[in-house]
């Protein structure tokens, strides 16, 4: 037994060292490589709430990912044998570390991609710490995954509370609607959206007038809409910072209370592709969000969007735009590391130039390992300038990334 | 003034919804003794059901809100037939475990074939707009559900005092035991007083299509507070159970106006106070133990 043990460590010594002699570069041993594979493990929601923004799309565009490697090296890619393995989360934290440890430990899973629902990434985030394994959130939104809770292993991808908060409450107030009224749900992401939000109207010259927290999930939200309907002084925006099915319900009986007649738009915090294509565009014809990506921004992200909607029949969401461009920008780094282990791999993304479709300019920040990155001011079109299905939002304004995500002094991130 | 009367609006409408579910459940539960937890589920498929309609039949809002509670009554019924009966003799826990494995089962299959997401329903093009009530303009849609809800709860109301099956039936549903005891065969009015209840939690459903969101989870996330309030009207007992439905609605309403930060929670802070006065609910009789 001992003997054993002592061939695999000068083994392993040996690869290390051969690993530095040819400095990096592409080599095939399949060494370097843990159990002789890369494993990517999907961790999504792929039956509650965010079944349709992440979930098996989320899936399927890693699997386009691993394909584009793989055509892009050749040969000379560091290992032929990755696997893309999916898990549950069902949206529930408790489930979703259950599932994470399941995927680090008996998976084999390398890093984990995705978790929707902030406190179940925050669970993952941990896993991740206590197994030195990867983990890339990108569908979850808290600022405490690169900020009080970050940790070595964890990467936050595509956005954060801050960001969606500083793109729209900026824009809107400098756009001339001073006076802010609020409503949030109570619960952890409902408390950070209104403060980012109240924060960046401060900044932006404006005020927020009240904010009110409503009950989630909630069916109805008339009270409310009536309450900031008869403010005094009137309010020029209404500040939304639903998200899913609460956005739902409180959209149709802010149309139904006729709130955008009464002079009092709507701001919404946090919407994705998929709300507008539930409701349809004409309900919410006119708003203006913080978008990540939108896939008709341009010819590069039509060009993915076409292949992706060929193999899942939709148009790709930004949840599955970044979690494309994280695995490729893992596999990148393996590949330029010669090797998968955990503590390489983090060294590699430290700092990394992100360019593809999904990552415009952007950089992973080495103090708090968040992806700085363009993001997109949008506005919904109405219905009768949808010319081609999917196609709701117009862009506005691309907000650099330095100016969408705060400094990583202020990320309160100590690794 | 006008502001606090838009609200009582408000409430009443929401409380139009608790109404109709916490009547169908209570219904259900007296002549059964047993909680429909699908209720919910049913409240889903009405709404689901009207998109389904008109997205595939073409079929608009005003036949939708007759054939599609039809439909599921009729499916309540016959689930009542098959499935519920065969446990009535035993534990009401059962059955409640039945009615809970149903739910998961209707909600899954939804999500299986559409997904998680809401779908889009709006009100008809006569329901549209707003209509003017002297102090201030409120959505017609909104008036009109208020008007349905009290049409369908007075109608239930006069055909159970006034008619002889109603009487029959709420002494099935009220004491099922003394109608037992003088000769009604209560057994023969379970399955038409199941399928009732179905039918108002499928017209809740083509009632909120328009003004909530359509989605496979808009029935769980109700049913709890539907069933707290049935708890506060009094298990088993009609009027309680409307009553407290549109007293909720209410009491909500003016809590999120007054006080939001309750807002959460008071829907159980009332039912515990209640409880702790009551405890039978407000028009529940006290069970007498033999």
């Amino acid at each position: 037994m001992k003997k054993v043990s002592r061939v695999v460590a000068v083994a392993a010594a040996s690869s290390v060292v051969l690993a530095g002699c040819s400095g990096g570069g592409p080599g095939g041993g399949s060494g370097k490589i843990s159990d002789g594979k890369i494993v990517l493990g999907v961790l999504t929601d792929e039956s509650g709430p965010y079944a349709e923004l992440a979930g098996k799309g989320a899936v399927e565009a890693v699997k386009m990912a691993v394909e584009d490697y793989k055509a892009q090296y050749g040969s000379k890619a560091v290992t032929q044998k990755i696997d893309v393995v999916d898990a549950d989360t069902q949206n529930k934290p408790d489930v979703a570390n259950t599932k994470a440890a399941e995927l680090y430990d008996r998976q084999q899973a390398d890093v984990v991609l995705d978790v929707p629902n902030s406190a179940a990434a925050l669970s993952v985030a941990t896993q991740a710490k206590n197994h030195k394994k990867l983990y890339i959130d990108i569908s979850a939104a808290s600022t405490a995954l690169h900020g009080a809770s970050c940790n070595k292993y964890t990467f936050q991808y595509a956005y954060d509370t801050r960001m969606l908060a500083y793109g729209t409450g900026t824009a809107v107030t400098k756009n001339g609607a001073k006076n802010w009224y609020i409503v949030y749900p109570d619960y952890a992401f409902g408390q950070d959206m209104q403060k980012s939000f109240t924060a960046a109207v401060g900044t932006a010259g404006g005020t927020v007038q009240a904010h009110d927290p409503t009950p989630f999930p909630g069916q109805d939200f008339s009270t409310y809409l009536l309450k900031a309907k008869s403010a005094s002084p009137k309010p020029d925006v209404l500040g939304i910072m639903q998200a899913g099915g609460d956005l739902q319900n409180l959209v149709k009986q802010y149309n139904s209370f006729k709130l955008a007649d009464a002079g009092i738009p709507m701001a919404v915090g946090l919407m994705t592709l998929t709300d507008i294509h539930s409701l349809g565009p004409d309900a919410f014809a006119g708003v203006e969000f913080t978008d990540p990506w939108y896939w008709n921004f341009d010819a590069t992200n039509r060009a993915w969007a076409d292949k992706f909607q060929a193999r899942t029949g939709k148009r790709p969401t930004f949840v599955d735009a970044a979690n494309y461009s994280a695995a490729l920008q893992y596999l990148k780094t393996v590949q330029t590391a010669g090797t998968d282990a955990s503590d390489s791999v983090v060294k590699g993304l430290e700092g990394a130039k992100v360019d593809d479709l999904f990552g415009r300019g952007g950089t992973i920040r080495a103090a708090d390992h968040l992806l700085v990155h363009d993001a997109y001011l949008a506005k919904v079109k109405p219905a009768a300038q949808v010319s081609t299905d999917w196609d709701y939002e117009q862009i506005v304004q691309t907000i650099p990334g330095d100016q969408a995500f705060a400094p990583a002094a202020e990320s309160g991130c100590k690794l | 003034m006008t502001n606090f009367l838009e609200q009582v609006f408000n409430g009443l409408v929401s409380g139009s919804f608790y109404a109709l579910l916490a009547l169908g459940l209570a219904v259900i539960f007296g002549i059964l003794g047993v909680v429909n937890f699908a209720h919910g589920a049913f409240y889903m498929l009405g709404a689901f059901g009207s998109w389904l309609a008109l997205d595939k039949a073409g079929i608009g809002f005003w036949p939708a809100l007759l054939l599609v509670p039809l439909a599921l009554g009729l499916f309540g019924a016959l689930l009542e037939r098959i499935a519920v009966s065969r446990l009535a003799s035993l534990d009401p826990l059962y059955n409640f475990l039945l009615t809970f494995g149903v739910t998961l089962v209707l909600q899954d299959l939804v999500v299986r074939f559409y997904g998680v997401g809401s779908q889009p329903y709006s009100a008809p093009k006569e329901l549209q707009g707003t209509i003017s009530l002297g102090l201030f303009d409120y959505p017609k849609y909104q008036a009109f559900v208020l008007v349905a809800a009290l049409v369908v709860c007075s109608a239930v109301w006069l055909a159970f005092t006034r008619t002889r099956v109603g009487m029959v039936v709420r002494a099935a549903t009220e004491r099922p035991d003394v109608a037992r005891a003088l000769g009604v065969d209560v057994r023969r009015w379970i399955a038409p007083v199941f399928g009732f209840g179905i039918w108002l939690a499928g017209l809740s459903g083509v009632l909120a299509a328009p003004m909530r969101s359509v989605n496979p989870l808009m029935g769980s996330d109700l049913v709890i507070t539907v069933f707290a309030v049935v708890v506060i009207g009094g298990l088993g007992s009609v009027s309680g159970a409307v009553i407290a439905g549109f007293a909720l609605g209410l009491i909500e309403a003016l809590g999120e106006l007054y006080a939001p930060f309750l807002a959460q929670v008071l829907v159980f802070v009332v039912m515990a106070a209640v409880l702790l006065w009551r405890p039978a609910g407000l028009f529940g009789r006290q069970e007498v133990r033999a």
